[in-house]
């Protein structure tokens, strides 16, 4: 039992703890927000937060700590922080460490953890989480002297965000967090001798590259979400433009380029663009910059080098070549890297090859958007193409999107226009219940953009006890509800595989949305058919404060 | 495939795990492992024995460069490099076979380092071959227990790259 915390004095006497060492150290890093849950383990930390200026989140459930961090460093660009208990506390944000660690997104979580004399004693709420999250952390650590703290934290930061950025857990037991701590020194730098992460290009594999591009004829860049997340996305584009080279993106790339740009070519992938998919296929060259060249993009990675130069940029050495060998491996941090390429001068002209894609991107729009009049018209309830189109037009140019998973992550990847917004969903993972956490995280990083999630009423239904977290601390997120009663990507697999067995997709007993927006004191709007489209997103995005929206669509859709 | 990974890690609790783990979650055997201090106690070298098709061998390779607590990584085949293994074999021998032992202990250079009435326990140090065949000498005898180092290794002098760190 619980008996195990009682406290041995006042610990409170003692001029500095662990936990105070902690929230300095976290001070130190400029941290605004920790998102978390206490717990008696973690306590004596949330305790001693109270007497900062950092911000403590109380989310509705764990992962969401770690999801609300994740769209916050995303859109920050600074470390996210999840702070959570001991056992359940740190078992129920293994999801969001996962996510995180899928996406390369930089985040330090701190668990509780039970006294260390007791550890490994199965004690009440032990659980031993740096084992369990051995496989989906950058790094991990647990405390074992107050002292010791300082250090571990600007490690922390350090591994987190450096290199291939990442998670990074710190366990810290509840009897250190009380812990007196003898004199704190932040370290100005970390010198660890396991770890260096290459920053800069190979000036001779660079030069490879620029002699293998004047001889190419039909060239293409795929950009990764590693362009967002080492801050390169105006040295690719500049990159683009200077040596007129076209590009596509992968799903995590989305929102680097903007969608009406001449040289750019859409999402690629299984639902991606045709014609950025036809690009891959007849390039003769492809430069692959922050892609993991995983199945989710190229259906058959080990192919791709057939008839093709690839170059693959990375900053993580063990990504390049483990799914396609490429000619050309380049390993550095991709701003680094294009710095140095934008350097370079180049002769050969593209011309024709851009020529015949955008003739290709033409007839396939034209075809599209037919099919889409088309269905317009015959439609009953909302056009999910269409709406997620006039959507993103609505949106601020600025505004955040954050799609979820499911049917309504692919037709928002597909039909999202980028500008000069950002667009973020689990890409790598594919964790349902992402969208509304994450737009949490993001509205808090930058109150003055405009955030909307989009979700499907299965993920919503994970995450929709986090609109207590937007009504406690006043987080003005949009929040689309794609409704079709069903788990559209799954039944839609079920249709196309299984016959139209469809087996548990049927998410019949879902709540009344209006009475949920109701329950929470948020604003409700209902869309349910195409006609009414316009002036409902124009009341949607118009509103200042946090709004529910119902999007009515067929459960018969297909991506 | 054999191939010898020669691992410096970080001398610290739960690296071993760490290490273990890059192999299991691919599901690769480790043929044998052996870890022990070096000359600096911060360092540990683990000596780790396994197969499998040289693109996840190299994938592993690469997982293991990325770990933080691991300093260095060598690869290599077992042909270059320096190899033995250390073997203790605890046997039941009777008054017939007590000769025909002794003898292969002698053929083979293991010793016999602890003797009963009943029991005797040979201590071999050897390649991995030579140590299996002396095992195999045995495969009639009423073997109790044994226990085996796993293999221990060195590049030879002769492999080593001129510009390697020196």
């Amino acid at each position: 039992m619980s008996m195990f915390y009682v406290q041995r004095g006042n610990y409170r006497d003692i001029a500095m703890t662990g936990a105070d060492a902690l929230v300095k150290s976290l001070e130190l890093e400029k941290t605004e927000y920790v998102f978390g849950y206490p717990g008696v383990a973690i306590c004596p930390f949330y305790d001693a937060i109270l007497n900062t200026h950092i911000k403590a989140i109380l989310v509705r459930e764990e992962q969401n700590a770690a999801h609300a961090a994740n769209g916050y460093a995303r859109i920050s660009g600074k470390v996210g922080v999840a702070v959570v208990t001991s056992g359940p506390g740190s078992t129920n944000i293994i999801t969001g460490i996962a996510t995180a660690f899928a996406d390369s997104i930089p985040m330090v979580v701190i668990t509780g953890q039970v006294e260390s004399r007791l550890m490994g004693s199965d004690v009440f709420q032990e659980a031993d989480i740096s084992g369990a999250c051995e496989s989906f952390v950058k790094y991990s650590y647990i405390i074992r002297k107050a002292d010791d703290i300082p250090k571990v934290v600007k490690e922390a930061f350090y591994i987190a965000s450096s290199g291939r950025k990442g998670p990074v857990l710190i366990d810290v037991p509840v009897d250190i967090q009380q812990q007196e701590i003898k004199s704190f020194h932040y370290p100005e730098e970390v010198r660890l001798r396991t770890y260096r992460p290459t920053v800069q290009g190979n000036a001779v594999q660079i030069k490879k590259l620029f002699s293998r591009l004047s001889e190419a004829k039909r060239p293409i860049l795929c950009i990764g979400g590693g362009v967002h997340l080492s801050g390169a996305v105006q040295k690719v584009k500049q990159f683009i433009e200077k040596f007129q080279i076209p590009a596509v993106c992968t799903m995590m790339g989305i929102g680097a380029m903007e969608s009406n740009h001449p040289l750019f070519f859409g999402m690629v992938g299984n639902n991606g663009k045709i014609y950025g998919n036809w690009a891959m296929n007849e390039s003769d060259l492809i430069i692959m910059a922050g892609a993991r060249v995983a199945d989710r993009s190229i259906t058959q990675p080990d192919l791709i080098t057939e008839h093709k130069v690839l170059v693959h940029i990375d900053v993580d050495p063990a990504e390049i070549g483990k799914n396609a060998g490429p000619e050309i491996p380049l390993v550095g941090d991709i701003a680094s890297v294009f710095e140095d390429f934008n350097r370079h001068e180049l002769k050969n002209s593209f011309e024709d090859w851009i020529r015949v894609l955008n003739k290709r991107k033409k007839e396939i729009e034209e075809a599209g958007l037919k099919i889409i009049l088309d269905k317009l018209k015959k439609a009953s309830l909302v056009t999910p193409e269409e709406f997620i189109y006039r959507l993103s037009i609505k949106m601020d140019k600025d505004a955040v999107y954050v799609a979820d998973v499911g049917q309504n992550q692919l037709w928002s990847c597909a039909n999202y226009q980028m500008r000069d917004g950002s667009f973020l969903t689990s890409g790598g993972m594919g964790t349902m219940g992402y969208s509304v956490p994450a737009a949490i995280g993001a509205s808090l990083a930058n109150p003055l953009r405009q955030v909307v999630a989009v979700c499907g009423d299965g993920a919503f239904q994970m995450c929709m006890m986090e609109l207590a977290t937007m009504k406690q601390f006043d987080i003005p997120v949009k929040i689309v509800v794609m409704k079709n009663n069903v788990l559209g990507l799954v039944r839609q697999y079920q249709h196309f595989f299984y016959q139209d067995r469809y087996s548990v997709t049927d998410l019949y007993g879902s709540p009344d949305l209006a009475c949920i927006a109701a329950a929470y004191d948020m604003a409700f709007i209902k869309l349910s058919d195409n006609a009414s489209m316009d002036e409902a997103l124009d009341r949607f995005l118009s509103k200042r404060e946090a709004v529910l929206m119902e999007c009515d669509i067929s459960p018969n859709e297909l991506v | 495939m054999k191939r010898i990974y020669s691992v410096l890690v970080e001398n610290r609790s739960g690296v071993l795990c760490k290490v273990a783990g890059l192999f299991w979650r691919r599901c690769f055997n480790i043929d044998s492992l052996a870890v022990g201090e070096t000359e600096d106690k911060s360092v540990s070298n683990m000596v780790i024995v396994s197969s499998g098709d040289e693109r996840t061998l190299e994938q592993i390779e690469k997982q293991l460069n990325k770990k933080l607590d691991i300093i260095k990584v060598r690869t290599f085949q077992e042909g270059e490099g320096i190899c033995r293994e250390l073997v203790l074999v605890k046997i039941r021998y009777s008054r017939e076979n007590r000769k025909d032992i002794i003898e292969n202990c002698q053929i083979m250079g293991a010793h016999i380092v602890d003797l009963g009435k009943i029991y005797m326990t040979i201590q071999m140090c050897d390649t991995p071959e030579r140590v299996e065949m002396f095992l195999n000498t045995l495969k009639n005898v009423n073997i109790t227990e044994i226990a085996r180092t796993g293999t221990l290794a060195m590049l030879k002098i002769s492999e080593q790259k001129e510009n390697a760190q020196g």
